[in-house]
């Protein structure tokens, strides 16, 4: 039988390669100069939702929250396969915690309306939490399952997931719709196929596309401007490309939910690790210099 | 959400599996104990299982005052929702100020969706807490005691400071290894209160179908000395200088994840953000660039060693000590020197 999933991704900075580049002089990190990339774990969420499609049929729609520039992983989902694809962009959503924006996401997957599977990434690398999957399910009051390593079984609407419990594994079982939150080692993600980069890669939402008219017509009127919005999207449209937008009104949010009024934690200071070569030693690569070395530590009691 | 509880204990969760507390537990309870003594109110620890009375005894000799103790055999192994039912219930009866976790596997299931249902905050992956006044910069209203919930973010590359006001408790989850683990003080007694919690069918929405669990087989977190090998060691046949060296000094064999991808050395060596977080008095980095995701496993050092041939790898900047050179040539000749001083 057929089942519908929706898939929440992220567009994030990619805090896992930070080049020489991307550090300032004073030994801080330079956000800006960091390339934007589809969380890792959430490729694989995206991975586990086209299989189940593959072998059940069903749909696979796909979900981000952020700014306008995060439909680029939108796109990246379309070329791997997703059915359809939702941009939730919103300036009352900016720096929403865990606990808003798992709200957010949730009443945008009641927008969608059916679901038999939610995945998620287990968590987004840069913030490393792993809470919003969990506290989305909460939300929806459907059950979670976190660390998928394997779908074992699905059938009559009862999922048996193999799960990562770091020290060893366990399958359970549960009854949909449920929340699944999938790590990296559970698949090798699909690359995107050629034939649907061609047809995708014209995808727009309607706040990249204002962006695009604006550019390209920077002495135009308001008015002109607007005609031309329209008669693009619409063209979009007919081609079955628009990517459809949604803000907080439109999946019914209440506002002190969301953003900064509906987050319960806060930013109290932020620190960047500055590398500091301090109190540094270098040892000739000498026999002299490392049994210099060893005595230095046998003296200072490090070790013995 | 709790309204903010001045006099509400501070509360740490005490994971179990099979009768055994996680290690992570006690850490945690000589934390609270600390945080609590500067509050001026108890230590208070949520004992959820089957038969896990006699596990009271070491948590309160590790800190604790009070032990919730919820006994139940539908609780025998962890699910998420019968737990969450177990601890959200429990705060809403006793009001704690702050709640911790272990940052396991389990804990940041569990932690999240505990949060979820009382609308409160909850900062993942601490490595810190403190107690602090702090002025909200936008209503300048001072806030008196609040925890302070310090973790590393963006990658590891800066560490933020996290609070919650108002909408209470406080809530972490704290990493592995990272609070030390205090000697037990066997004079110290406290309260054993039996709670029960009703747990309908909506919160046992699991079957537990079959269990796999591996034996711990390192034992990284209490080794005082840890020699770790990266890529650079370069074949699983070189690896065992890593060995030789860890067995000369009697410490433990650490890796980095481009070690453990190669298969020079099995996953349960792995330091770092998805391996094991360490704190040795003595760490020797063979062949390891020092990733950011490496250094958040080991950085807290006390002492640290760096063997690496590009003498500009990242590794040399948390490193006291560093050898620009071979690992082939160094370990030899790193081992050859301690056997002298023996
Ligand atoms: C989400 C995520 C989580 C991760 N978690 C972890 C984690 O938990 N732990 C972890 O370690 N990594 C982790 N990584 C991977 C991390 O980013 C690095 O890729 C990894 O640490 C690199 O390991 P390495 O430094 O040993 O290998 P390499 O990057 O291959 O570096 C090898 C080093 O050895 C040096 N070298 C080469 N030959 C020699 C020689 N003969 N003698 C001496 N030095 C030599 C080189 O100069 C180089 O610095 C994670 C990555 C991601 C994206």
């Amino acid at each position: 039988m057929p089942y519908d999933s929706i898939v929440c991704v992220k567009q994030v900075p990619d805090t896992a390669n930070v080049t020489a580049e991307a550090m300032k002089e004073d030994g801080t990190v330079n956000r800006a100069a960091l390339s934007a990339i589809f969380n890792p774990e959430d490729l694989h969420a995206l991975e586990t939702a086209l299989e189940v499609r593959d072998a059940h049929g069903g749909t696979v729609t796909v979900l981000t929250m952020g700014p306008p520039k995060a439909a680029e992983v939108l796109r990246e989902c379309l070329y791997r396969g997703a059915d359809r694809a939702i941009l939730l962009t919103d300036r009352g959503a900016a720096a929403s915690d865990t606990l808003a924006t798992s709200y957010i996401l949730s009443q945008a997957i009641r927008t969608v309306g059916h679901y038999d599977l939610v995945f998620c990434g287990r968590q987004a690398i840069d913030g490393d939490t792993a809470q919003v999957g969990p506290q989305i399910a909460e939300k929806l009051g459907v059950p979670q399952i976190t660390y998928l390593e394997r779908v074992v079984d699905l059938d009559e609407n009862v999922i048996q997931v193999q799960r990562n419990i770091g020290q060893g594994w366990e399958i359970v079982e549960a009854t949909l719709p449920v929340l699944i939150t999938v790590i990296d080692t559970a698949n090798r993600p699909r690359p995107c196929a050629a034939k649907k980069v061609m047809r995708y890669k014209r995808a727009r939402a309607m706040t990249e596309l204002a962006g695009e008219v604006k550019d390209d017509l920077p002495e135009a009127s308001d008015k002109q401007r607007q005609a031309e919005l329209e008669r693009r999207s619409r063209s979009l449209q007919d081609r079955g490309l628009m990517i459809e937008q949604w803000d907080l009104k439109r999946i019914g949010a209440e506002l002190e939910r969301c953003g900064i009024a509906g987050s319960p934690t806060k930013v109290h200071r932020i620190q960047a690790i500055v590398l500091t070569k301090e109190g540094f030693t270098e040892i000739p690569p000498t026999e002299e210099g490392v049994r210099q070395l060893v005595h230095e530590l046998v003296v200072d009691r490090t070790w013995g | 959400m709790i309204e903010p509880n001045r006099q509400g204990e501070v509360w740490v969760f005490a994971e179990q599996e099979d009768g055994s507390l996680h290690e992570v537990v006690l850490e945690l309870c000589g934390k609270a104990r600390e945080l609590a003594d500067q509050l001026g109110v108890g230590v208070g620890v949520v004992l959820p299982g089957r038969d896990v009375q006699s596990l009271a005894k070491p948590l309160f000799t590790h800190g604790a005052d009070r032990v919730y103790l919820v006994e139940d055999d539908r609780l025998a192994h962890y699910q998420t929702g019968s737990y969450c039912r177990v601890m959200s219930t429990l705060i809403e009866k006793h009001r704690p100020q702050i709640v911790i976790y272990g940052a396991t596997p389990l804990g940041r299931d569990l932690g999240p969706r505990v949060a979820s249902t009382m609308r409160a905050g909850l900062t993942a992956d601490c490595t810190d807490l403190e107690i602090q006044n702090v002025t909200d910069p936008r209503t300048k209203v001072e806030h008196e005691n609040l925890l302070l919930q310090i973790r590393p973010a963006f990658g590891g590359n800066i560490i933020a400071t996290i609070i919650n006001y108002d909408w209470w408790p406080q809530m972490a989850t704290v990493r592995e290894g990272v609070m030390p683990l205090k000697e037990a003080d066997t004079s110290r007694d406290g309260e054993l209160v039996r709670e029960s919690v009703e747990l309908d069918e909506s919160v046992l929405a699991l079957r537990l179908i079959k269990r796999h669990i591996e034996p711990r087989k390192v034992n990284l977190k209490g080794a005082r000395v840890i020699v770790a090998g990266g890529g650079g060691v370069g074949s699983k046949d070189d690896f065992e200088l890593i060995q030789h060296l860890a067995g000369a000094i009697g410490g433990a064999v650490g890796a980095s994840r481009a070690a453990v991808d190669s298969g020079f050395i099995g996953k349960e060596h792995q330091i770092g953000q998805t391996g094991t977080t360490v704190r040795p008095a003595l760490y020797i980095a063979a062949g390891i660039s020092g990733a950011v995701q490496h250094r958040a496993g080991m950085e807290e050092s006390a002492k640290i060693v760096a063997i690496n041939t590009d003498p500009d790898a990242p590794i040399f900047s948390v490193a006291q000590y560093g050898i620009v050179g071979d690992v082939k040539k160094i370990i030899p000749m790193m081992i050859k020197a301690i056997k002298e001083k023996q």
